[in-house]
Parts: C-alpha cells; sequence; structure tokens
C-alpha cells in the first residue's frame, strides 16, 4: 500500500497535442493519501477514465510522472504496479468456474493452494456466492457476474490500490445499496486506498471520504462531501453536486455587497476587485422565501418532491430554485427572497474566489 | 376468445414450395431415380431395387476413395484451423496495415477454383513452373505427376493457401468482438500471454470456429475442381478423392445407377457428419452454460 502521487501529469490521445482542448486530462498535481476512499465524480468524457488506466498502467501519460510511495511507476507495467481494477461492464472468465475466477488472479502470482482456497472462501462469502462456487461463470446473470468482478478486484491481500470504474451500473438498484456499503465496510477492514469512479454524486458521496470532481480533463475540487457542498471551488462542483444544483447569478461584486440588476445582496465576507466574468452562488436550500425582506421575486411554480417542496423562480430576470423544506410557509404573498450571507459563494470565470472577513 | 382456424394460409408456403421443388427435389429424384433402375439409354429403365446401393457399398474402389478423402480433409483442418487462429491472432488490430492484411487475405478466397487448380498445375511443374523448378535446382526429387506423396503435398498445400485466409478472417471477426476492459482485466490480474488465449481469445471464437470448422469439412470433403484440374485424381488413384471418383464413374464410364447410389450416400455421410459436428459442439455449449 502507498501514497500515490501524481506529477505535473497530463494526457493526450492524440500523438503532437498541441492546443489545451487536445489534452484528455490537462496538467494536474494531486496527491491521493494512503488508505484513503476517493470518489471520482464527473459528467461523461470528463476523462475520468483515463486518470484512473494511468493509475493503473494501463495507459501511460503523455507528460508527467505517477509516484507510489517514493517509487516512481510511470514506466512500470500494470502487473508491477500491483493494483487491482473493476471495470464498468463485468469481466468474467467464461469458461472458468466462479472459485476459478476469484482464484485466478493469485495462480498467476504462484501464491500457495492452501492460502488461495481459503482467501476465495472469505471472498466468495462476502460476495455471497459460497454456494454457487462451483458454477461455470458463462450462465449467470449480469448481477453476480460484476459481482465476481469485484470479488477478483478484491481477492489480492497486498494490492497498492483498488480502482472502481463505474462498478455498479449494471447492478440493481437494491443490490447498488448492499454492495456500496461492502465496499465501504472492506475499506474499513483492510485500510486498501480505494478510487471509485462514478458519475452518479449520491455514489459519490455515501462511499466516499474525500470527492474529486473532474470536470473537462481537470480536478477542479478534491475533498470532503461538507466542503463541495458549502464551498464549491468552481460553478460546475456547484452544478453537479446537490439536487437541485447552485443557483448562480451575474452580478457586479464591491466590498461586502453584490449588485443584481438594481437590487443588492450582502455577501459574508468583503472582496477586493475582481476581473472577469462574476457570478454569485448560492445553494437552494440557503434561499428562504419572505413576505418583503431580500428580492423581490417571481414564483413559477411550486413542485412537491415528498421531503420537501421545490420552488421555481425567477430573480432579476434569472432562473433560481428554492427548497423550503417540510413545515416551511410557502404562499402567494410570499414576494421576496433572502439568502444566507455566510452561505454566499463568489466566482469569477468559474472559480470561487476567496473573500477576506468583513 | 376461440382461434380462428384456416388452413388457407397454407397457400403462402407454395411458392416457396414450387421453387425448392424445381431447384432441389426434382433434380434429387432424378438420382434416386437411377440409383433404383437400370438404364441402357433410349429413356428404358428396368428396376433393380438396391442392387447398385449393395454394390457401392461393398467396392474396394469406393472404400479407397473414402479413405482418400477422410485423410484429406482430416489434414487440411488439422493444418487450416490452428493456422487461421494463429494468423488472426497475429494480424494488426486497426489502421492501414489491418486494411491491407483484410485485402491481402481476401484475395485466394475471390479466385475461382479451376484458375487456383491451373495456377498450382503450372506452378509445381518441374520444367516450367517456379516452385517445382526451384525445388529442382535446390537438388529436391520432387515431381507431383509422378510421386504420390509429392501430389498429396501438392494438392494439401493448394488447399490451405486457398482457404486457409476463410478460417483467418472468420476467427479475426470473432477476435475483433472482444471488448478491450477483458484484456485490460487480464492485464490487472497478470494473466499470461497462453491463460489471455485459453480463457478469453479461444472461448469468444468459439462460435465461429464452429462455422469455420463446418464450412471447411464440408467444402473439403466435397473438393473436386482443384486436384482434378493438377492431378486429375493420379498418380494412379492416389489423389482420386470422392468426387473425382464420382465423376470418372458417372461421366467417364457411365455407370449411372451406381454413380446416383454412390452419390446419394456421398451426401448421407456430408449431411451426417455435419449434423454430428454441429450437435456435440453445441452440446459442449450447453454444458458450458450449466
Amino acid at each position: 500500500m502507498a501514497q500515490i502521487t501524481l506529477k505535473n501529469l497530463a494526457h493526450s490521445y492524440l500523438a503532437n497535442p498541441g492546443k489545451d482542448s487536445d489534452y484528455a486530462l490537462k496538467e494536474m498535481d494531486h496527491v491521493w493519501q494512503d488508505g484513503g476512499a476517493y470518489a471520482l465524480l464527473g459528467s461523461s468524457g470528463c476523462g475520468k477514465t483515463t486518470l484512473l488506466n494511468i493509475i493503473s498502467g494501463l495507459l501511460r501519460p503523455s507528460q508527467g510522472r505517477v509516484l507510489f510511495g517514493n517509487s516512481d511507476v510511470t514506466d512500470s507495467a500494470t502487473a508491477e504496479r500491483n493494483i487491482a481494477q473493476v471495470f464498468q461492464f463485468p469481466v468474467v472468465y467464461d469458461t472458468m468456474t466462479v472459485r476459478d475466477n476469484l482464484a485466478f488472479p493469485l495462480r498467476n502470482r504462484g501464491m500457495d493452494a492452501k492460502y488461495i482456497a481459503a482467501r476465495v472462501q472469505q471472498i466468495a462469502q462476502m460476495i455471497g456466492m459460497e454456494n454457487i462456487l462451483s458454477r461455470k461463470a458463462q450462465g449467470l446473470t449480469a448481477d453476480a457476474k460484476q459481482k465476481i468482478s469485484l470479488g477478483r478486484g478484491m481477492v489480492r491481500e497486498d494490492v497498492n490500490a483498488i480502482l472502481f470504474d463505474e462498478p455498479l451500473t449494471v447492478i440493481d438498484p437494491h443490490m447498488k445499496w448492499e454492495l456500496r456499503t461492502q465496499l465501504k465496510q472492506l475499506h474499513r477492514q483492510f485500510g486498501h486506498t480505494m478510487i471509485y469512479v462514478t458519475h452518479d454524486q449520491t455514489e459519490a458521496l455515501t462511499f466516499a471520504d474525500k470527492v474529486v470532481v473532474m470536470y473537462d480533463g481537470r480536478v477542479v475540487q478534491m475533498g470532503t462531501p461538507q466542503e463541495l457542498f458549502e464551498t464549491p471551488a468552481h460553478t460546475f462542483v456547484g452544478y453537479f453536486i446537490g439536487s437541485p444544483g447552485m443557483n448562480l447569478f451575474d452580478a457586479q461584486v464591491e466590498g461586502n455587497r453584490a449588485h443584481l440588476q438594481g437590487a443588492s445582496v450582502t455577501l459574508g465576507a468583503a472582496y477586493g476587485p475582481i476581473k472577469g466574468r462574476t457570478q454569485i452562488g448560492i445553494r437552494p436550500e440557503y434561499a428562504v422565501l419572505t413576505r418583503g425582506e431580500g428580492l423581490p421575486v417571481k414564483i413559477i411554480r411550486v413542485e412537491d418532491v415528498g421531503r420537501h417542496r421545490l420552488v421555481r423562480a425567477e430573480v432579476a430576470g434569472q432562473p433560481l430554485n428554492i427548497v423550503a423544506p417540510e413545515g416551511m410557509e410557502v404562499s402567494a404573498d410570499m414576494t421576496h427572497v433572502s439568502f444566507a450571507p455566510q452561505k454566499i459563494n463568489v466566482y469569477a470565470d468559474d472559480w470561487r474566489v476567496q473573500g477576506s472577513a468583513a | 376468445m376461440d382461434k380462428t382456424l384456416n388452413n388457407k394460409a397454407w397457400f403462402l408456403v407454395l411458392p416457396v414450395l414450387v421453387v425448392v421443388a424445381f431447384s432441389a427435389i426434382i433434380p434429387l429424384m432424378t438420382v434416386v431415380n437411377y440409383s433404383v433402375n437400370d438404364t441402357f439409354g433410349n429413356n428404358e429403365f428396368f428396376w433393380v431395387g438396391l442392387e447398385w446401393f449393395e454394390e457401392m457399398v461393398t467396392s474396394d474402389r469406393l472404400h479407397e476413395a473414402l479413405g482418400r478423402q477422410i485423410l484429406f480433409s482430416a489434414i487440411i483442418l488439422a493444418i487450416e484451423v490452428p493456422l487461421g487462429i494463429f494468423i488472426a491472432l497475429n494480424m494488426p488490430k486497426k489502421g492501414f496495415w489491418a486494411s491491407l492484411c483484410l485485402v491481402l487475405m481476401a484475395l485466394p478466397l475471390l479466385i475461382p477454383f479451376n484458375v487456383v487448380g491451373t495456377i498450382w498445375q503450372i506452378f509445381g511443374r518441374v520444367d516450367i513452373g517456379l516452385l517445382g523448378h526451384t525445388l529442382a535446382a535446390l537438388g529436391i526429387d520432387y515431381n507431383y505427376t509422378n510421386d504420390p506423396l509429392d501430389a498429396w503435398i501438392t494438392v494439401i498445400v493448394m488447399d490451405v493457401w486457398h482457404w486457409t485466409s476463410l478460417v483467418a478472417l472468420l476467427c479475426y471477426a470473432g477476435l475483433q468482438s472482444i471488448a478491450q476492459p477483458y484484456y485490460q482485466a487480464a492485464k490487472i490480474d497478470q494473466a499470461s500471454r497462453w491463460a489471455v488465449f485459453r480463457y478469453i481469445e479461444l472461448p469468444k471464437m468459439k462460435g465461429v470456429l464452429l462455422i469455420a470448422v463446418l464450412l471447411r469439412f464440408m467444402d473439403s470433403f466435397m473438393i473436386y475442381t482443384e486436384p482434378f484440374v493438377v492431378t486429375g485424381g493420379g498418380p494412379g488413384n492416389s489423389t482420386t478423392f470422392l468426387s473425382i471418383d464420382l465423376v470418372k464413374m458417372a461421366v467417364g464410364q457411365f455407370d449411372l445407377g451406381p454413380a446416383a447410389a454412390f452419390s446419394i450416400m456421398y451426401f448421407l455421410v456430408i449431411l451426417l457428419v455435419s449434423w454430428v459436428f454441429y450437435t456435440v459442439m453445441t452440446n459442449l455449449d450447453r454444458q458450458e452454460a450449466k
């Protein structure tokens, strides 16, 4: 097990990349702590799988180094890196039995037969397949096959890291929950570094200690679920995390006030002059309808989504979502909306600006 | 709700029946007719029952041709299937070279059978053929018109040249359909090259291999044109395979009765062997699924 360091890493699928847009992964520097549970979150095509394949050694990066602990493994083959990876679609060896499938990585490393038998039994128990160990893998359902893939990923105890590439896509929803909980348990038990790629924020937020959000080939934020929610470093994080995402308004910021087309709101911090496109962001959870305080608002419709109501509205010509928790009043005479000043984030050209105490 | 029973729908099958009758059933029936009659021309037939069949079943000539035929099919299958797999595994997977390989591989398949025969007939000649002349110049005693072994080697090499492409192309298609994650997972699991072949590639190619073996068996069992053009069945009878013998009997000697009985049995043998192949291989499949 080792800490994984990415140094000036970038990757392009083209032979001679020139422009910034030629790169599938833009240059990045990151350290993945040993034993951490990470979720790699982002929309399709943002470079998640590319990054994963670079860490596991299936791809060689166009530039930069990959370090495991203190040793440089950039040019090492997958086998030498001793890494486990589970893919999006089940990969099983059809002609082998479930038992042989699970034992395969251990046998290839020349492990002792007794140890293999014991370890396979243990893993089978974990994925609930002890009673079908002797069956051929071919006729099994996609669920079962993916569980075998997961089992094969976890069967080696000494791996440096286990990488999951959207492993639960083909699994039934109720099963997803169960498997994710098991993965979490395994992580606590064995302390492997785990990197879990997904585009499902629930999956990411429940699995990981730290969530890494990627956007357009860049890691835009690496933080705890709490940090991602409260202080998104990039407007994409604000938009991607949360349901619905953060509200963003074009505004002019002066000191601790932001001006939106004639109206103005108080911010929780003071800001110096900001260059570029300036926006303020507020989570729908921190916007409250009032009878006169705050900005004038035009309510378009109210959706009842069960635990809370979702108010679709418009402020200064721009759309606004408000989450009204159960018990909070929503009525026709509520014509204004107020934002909690501490919860407002300010963005310049999509990146968060740190304010100083007001 | 009651089902409406209406047998008029059967008339819709009629066109197919008519076409199949004229293209297959009626010609086959004339063969059946010849096989149970003796004729001296003038469309006069004398009923002989199963006499021709008895004669053919006990005929040494037919036994020998059948033996040669089985040996020939066995040898070319034993060469072409492994060789085809080997070539498919080593072909480039994409890009310009992949297209070029595909075109080159497909070339032999496009050449008409008698042209293939002629090419090899000339190619192997000691006096003017490139192959024969070169071998002679190297001091190797090669002459397919005199030596039965040389004739066999020539016919087999020719068939391998002509048809290995088919096996290779089918296998190549099978290999191309294997998704990349299988290979990546194998790398992660540290599988050896042999294990990748044995547990990933071979199982995924099984379907196309079944087709390849079946096609090559049927084709080679019915082979006529190419060996006939090259060796004419000789020297002696050493490369006289079933089809060549059949034509000699029917057209050369005009023994239509025995030849008809022969061809019906020939047809049934191919049908039987193909069925056995197919059943065995699909059963293997089912057992594995259990």
